[in-house]
Parts: C-alpha cells; structure tokens; sequence
C-alpha cells in the first residue's frame, strides 16, 4: 500500500482546470519528484495533498485513507507537512520561533524530544543555528529556504512536500539544499518534490513524473527519465 | 552566501522606548508587580490629585479619564484582533454600540425591551454580563461568514458592519429606540451619602474629590487590570502563537497546523466582547444612548489609538487611547499655551485632521507604532527567552527595524 496515492485528482481555478486527472503514488520512505514547466499544475497539486487547494474531482489517499475532505491543519497532524513554495516564512518571528511553529501542531511528548529534534534541524543547516535569533525576514534566499525545509521538520512529517526548494537560488545552494534532502529522505522520510531544475532533481530522487499542462506525460525511475531523448531535450536543455 | 544579513552583534541601535522594555523583559515577574501596583495606584490617583501640568480646562479631568479608560479598553480589544491576529477591522465601533445598547435596552425606561421587576440598584451590573455576551454573539456572527475574507475585503464588510448596527439602531424605531435614543439608563447606586444621594456612579454626582467621573475612572481601571492579564495570558499561550502566526503570514500557519479559520474567529469574539464590556460602561456612564454616538469615524479613532500607540503591544494601545482621548480634551476651554494665545475649542474640533497627519508622520518615521510590539513565542517560558534575548539584543534590535521599513 502506497502512502500517498492520488487518484483522478482534477483541481479547478474557476472554470480553467489546472491540474486535470493525475493519478500517482508514493511509496513509503521514496523520495518522488513532480517535474514539469511553468503552469503545468506541479504547485497545484501540492497545494491539494496539502489541503490549501479543494479538489473538483479525484481522491487523495493516506496511509490507506481517503483524506480528500479532511482539512489543511489535519493534514499536518496526519503526517502530512508541506515547505510551501516562495518559503512562506514568517518574517517577524526569529529563526527558533519559527521552527517552533513548525512544531505547533504536533507537540513534543518531553522536552528532550524537542531538544532532539531541533539539535539535528540545526546539524542539518549549520546556518540557521547562526541565525537563530535573527527575524525571517531578513534571511537570505537560501537561509529562508533552510528555514522553510527545518521548519517542516520540527512537525517530524511522515511526508514532507517539497515546493521548488531550488527557486530563486544560487547553484551553489541549489547544490547544498539538494544534498540535504537526500539526507533527510535517506534518513527515513518520505519525500515529494516539485522541481523546475530538472537535472538535480531527477539525478537524485527514485521515481519522477513529468506533468504538462496539467497532465501526467511520463514517469518512470529518475535515472532512466534523465536518459530519456524526449525528456532531455524538452526539460535539460541538451539536443 | 548572504551579503545583507548583519554578522557581528554591532553597535546597538536602540530607542528610548527599546531600552525600557528590554530591562523590563529581564526582570522576574514579582519585581514586575512591585513596580505595577503602584504605578496603577499612582494612575488611579490622577482625578483626586488633579495635577496642574495634565488637568484639562474645559471638560472635568475625571470625566476625560473615565471616557480614557472605555477608550483603553476598546484599544486592548481592537488590539486582539488588529494587532494580535492581524485582522483589519473597521467596524469596531458597531461592537461598542452593541454592548451600549444592550444595557440601554434592558434598563432604560424608554426601552420596548425593558426588564421589569430588575432591582435598579443591580440593574447595571445584571445587564453586563449580558451586555458582553451579546457582543461575543454579534462577533461570531459577523466573523463566521466574513473570516472566510482577507485584507481589505474584511476591511470593507467590518466597515459595512459598523454602519450596519448604527443604522439599524436609528430605523428600527420599535426595537431600538430609533433617532431619540434611550435615556435614564441604569447605573450601579453604590455609596449614598448625603453630598451624593445617588451614589458615587450617578452621573449627578459632582462633588470633589471622587466625582462620577472619577468613580467610572476606577471601576474601568479595575476591568483594564482584568482584562490585561487575560488577554496577557491568551497572547503567551499556544493561541497567541497562533494569531502571531495567521498575521504574518496566513497560508504558511495553515501548513504548520494552525486552524486558522477558528482562530480567527476567537480573536474577533474576544476582541468583540472586550468592546461590549466598554459600551456597557459607556451606557452607564452616560446614562444615555443614541445612534450618532456611534458613527463610524469612532472607528477610526479607536484604530487610531491602536496604530498610534504600537499594534500587537497591549500596553502601547493603552497609551494610544490616552492620546486620542486626553489632546483634544486639553485643548478644549484653553486659550493660552505657554504664554501664546490659542483657540482651543477650534483645535479641538479639529481632531481628525490632526490625528490624521500624526498618524501620517508616524508611518514615514515609526511605522510600528510609538511602543512597537515584540512577542515571546517560545514554546519552553520565558527564561530561555531572556536567556537568548540577552544574547541577541543588538542583532534582533537592528533587523526589526529593516523588517518594519519592509512592510
């Protein structure tokens, strides 16, 4: 049984449907990326797994139950934990005050879990144990980006979604943030990515899918997807 | 990696108001009553001692001091929902009448709704608590449908709110009074004596020292005191985390599993109750109700107070209350300040505008306000705050500022 199933999921803005029918799974303990250009649904359909977005038509499966109906803030107390796209860190609130909210919905049993869990957030991204006193909003792209990814953490997801970590960032980052989600995901969390950066993703995660204008085109193992003629040349650049 | 972020803690760049604070955050929270109680002594002592320096001329000190503390009151309740959960809400003033105009229908002679039977010594106090849970009525039933609303469409639809009570209030001529408004509102009868036969509440009461000003000062002191430390507790709890976290940024508390919806909604029923506390003292201060009190440029006012003292810091909205009631009421009968001859009454009457440009120079120069607000969100107390606090001072201190000149 997979732990992420989404099943005919069609999802409407008004009369425009920008995610039309996509059906994929996500077994336990993958780590699977959406990949697809602009305005081909990837963002939409994390905002449904999420619960930000309500489905027109289709399911959304988790841990063998229908959650289609069930509300955004449930969703983060069923494991489900989302690091939103353009960061969506609170600005006034300090690096640790906002790793606390992470951990808002699912409070730490004792202290010493809590201890825990924010030491390896902070041995994850060095960084932001730097920065743990400064405001959000004055981080740097990348730090945001940290901070978004260790903010998700705090709520220990079962499934972490990942909305373009890479947006915005130098490729030094985008190397460094990458690194560390495989970290995280090899370290046992499932992981979904959405990603424009076709090469560091595919390279890395197990399965992909490849999404137009709302649709699943492609999908198979990342490795084989990266060799495909069709997929280089639509999304790598390469003849 | 980064360029614009500040490495070293450098020279602290701190105000006047930023240092107090700061020491205040430092100290336990006995010493912080120590040096409490006897300031709000010393506050509640103003109408008896009358000092020259703050007395006004034209209107009874302690009546300017009784219309500060409703003032106060509705600013620490318009703060609830402005400055905590970041909820623009233009409409409080329809809150203010509600709570006004239920202690005006229960008790006034005039009334179609009178409660008979109600001994007039009570009667004030028994139309309170109703008076207040009305009010939380009327908030849960404008904001269930309208929380679903961000930003300036909820601006607009509490806008519409307020004109909405003040309207019905005028028309409903069977219901509510109508135009003439409702007189001989009940007030608490509380020590009689032979210089106050009608008690110290009264509002014939205008013997020295503790006129009915003075009296409707102190009982409005004593529910300020109340309501500080509730709403103080509701802001260091996991619910005050959560307003913090729908004002900044209200999809990504959603994604962090803040039900945000239902926050919200109990920042505006908190926030709508404070403000009916505060009509129900009007009401009986006044003894008398009308519609045009409650225009909605009180609104205006009251948001006024808010944004003037610092949103988000309930002591800050104190003193912004205190501004926008007590300026006008020191100009008021002077006409001569500081050896120039001036024309009080008219600055007075033009306290909009003034109020207007204030508020104007305040966002080029300060735009969180005159005691901008800093929470404590930590979820392990406040004594791992003060520890990382006295770590971080100069570096927080610095990047507020820029996170204010962002907005």
């Amino acid at each position: 049984m997979p732990l992420l199933e989404l099943k005919d999921l069609t999802v409407s803005y008004g009369r425009i449907e920008a995610v039309r029918g996509i059906s994929l799974t996500v077994e336990e303990g993958e780590l699977v990326t959406l990949i697809g250009a602009n305005g081909a649904g990837k963002t939409t359909t994390m905002r449904a797994i999420s619960g930000i977005r309500q489905l027109s038509r289709g399911s959304v499966w988790f841990d063998g139950k229908d959650i289609s109906r069930m509300k955004a803030h449930e969703r983060v107390l069923a494991g489900i934990v989302q690091a939103p796209e353009g960061r969506g860190v609170f600005p006034g609130m300090t690096v640790v005050e906002n790793l606390e909210m992470g951990a808002y919905a699912r409070v730490f049993p004792t202290k010493a879990e809590h201890d825990e869990t924010l030491a390896r957030v902070y041995e994850l991204f060095p960084r932001l144990h730097e920065r743990r006193d400064q405001v959000g909003g004055t981080l740097s792209g990348g730090e945001q980006q940290m901070l978004a990814i260790g903010r998700a953490l705090m709520a220990r997801p079962r499934l972490l979604l990942l909305d373009e970590p890479s947006m915005g960032l130098a490729p030094m980052v985008i190397q460094q943030i990458f690194r560390i989600v495989t970290e995280i995901n090899q370290a046992g969390t499932t992981i979904l990515l959405v990603e424009q950066n076709a090469q560091q993703a595919l390279s890395r995660s197990h399965r992909a899918y490849i999404l137009e204008t709302g649709e699943v085109v492609t999908s198979g193992a990342g490795k084989e997807l990266l060799a495909d003629p069709a997929v280089k040349q639509a999304y790598l650049g390469v003849a | 990696m980064s360029t614009e972020t500040v490495t070293a803690p450098a020279a602290p760049h701190l105000g006047v108001g930023d240092r107090i604070r700061l020491w205040w955050d430092t100290l336990p929270r006995q010493t912080q009553w120590l040096v409490g109680i006897p300031a709000i002594v010393l506050i509640a002592l103003l109408p008896v001692l009358r000092p020259p320096v703050l007395t006004t001329v034209g209107t009874d000190f302690g009546g300017v001091l009784a219309q500060f503390g409703m003032y106060a009151l509705l600013a620490i309740g318009l703060n609830v929902v402005v400055g905590q959960a970041g909820l623009l809400d233009l409409g409080y003033v329809g809150f203010y009448a509600v709570g006004a105009y239920t202690v005006g229908l229960i008790t006034s002679p005039d009334s179609p709704w009178r409660v008979h039977g109600l001994d007039p010594h009570w009667a004030w106090l028994a139309a309170l608590p109703v008076a207040v849970a009305l009010t939380a009525i009327s908030g849960l039933i404008l904001g269930s449908p309208t929380l679903r609303l961000r930003g300036d469409y909820l601006a607009i639809v509490t806008l519409g709110f307020g004109e909405i009570v003040r309207l019905l209030a005028d028309n409903l001529s069977n219901i509510t009074g109508g135009g003439r408004g409702l007189s001989r509102i009940a007030y608490p009868v509380v020590g009689t004596s032979s210089t106050r036969p009608t008690g110290v509440f009264s509002a014939g009461n205008t013997a020295h020292p503790v006129n009915s000003g003075t009296a409707w000062f102190w009982l409005s002191l004593v529910l300020i005191v109340v309501v500080l430390t509730l709403v103080g507790n509701l802001e260091r709890s996991r619910v005050g985390r959560a307003w913090v976290a729908i004002r900044e940024d209200e999809d990504a508390a959603e994604i962090m599993g803040v039900p945000t919806f239902k926050f919200k909604l109990w920042a505006f029923l908190i926030g709508a109750s404070i403000g009916g506390l505060s009509g129900a003292l009007y009401a009986g201060q006044v003894q008398f109700v009308v519609p045009t009190t409650f225009n909605v440029i009180n609104s205006m006012l009251f948001l006024c107070a808010v944004v003037l003292g610092g949103q988000g810091n309930k002591l800050g909205v104190i003193l912004g209350a205190f501004i926008v009631v007590y300026l006008p009421n020191f100009f008021i009968g002077r006409t001569n300040l500081f050896g120039i001859p001036i024309n009080g009454n008219e600055i007075a009457n033009y306290k909009y505008l003034f109020f207007g440009v204030a508020l104007m120079v305040l966002m080029i120069f300060r735009p969180q306000g005159l005691f901008p607000a800093r929470q404590k969100l930590l979820t392990y107390g406040r004594d791992v705050y003060a520890a990382a606090r006295r770590a971080a001072t100069a570096l927080t201190h610095r990047t507020e500022e820029t996170v204010g000149e962002a907005r």
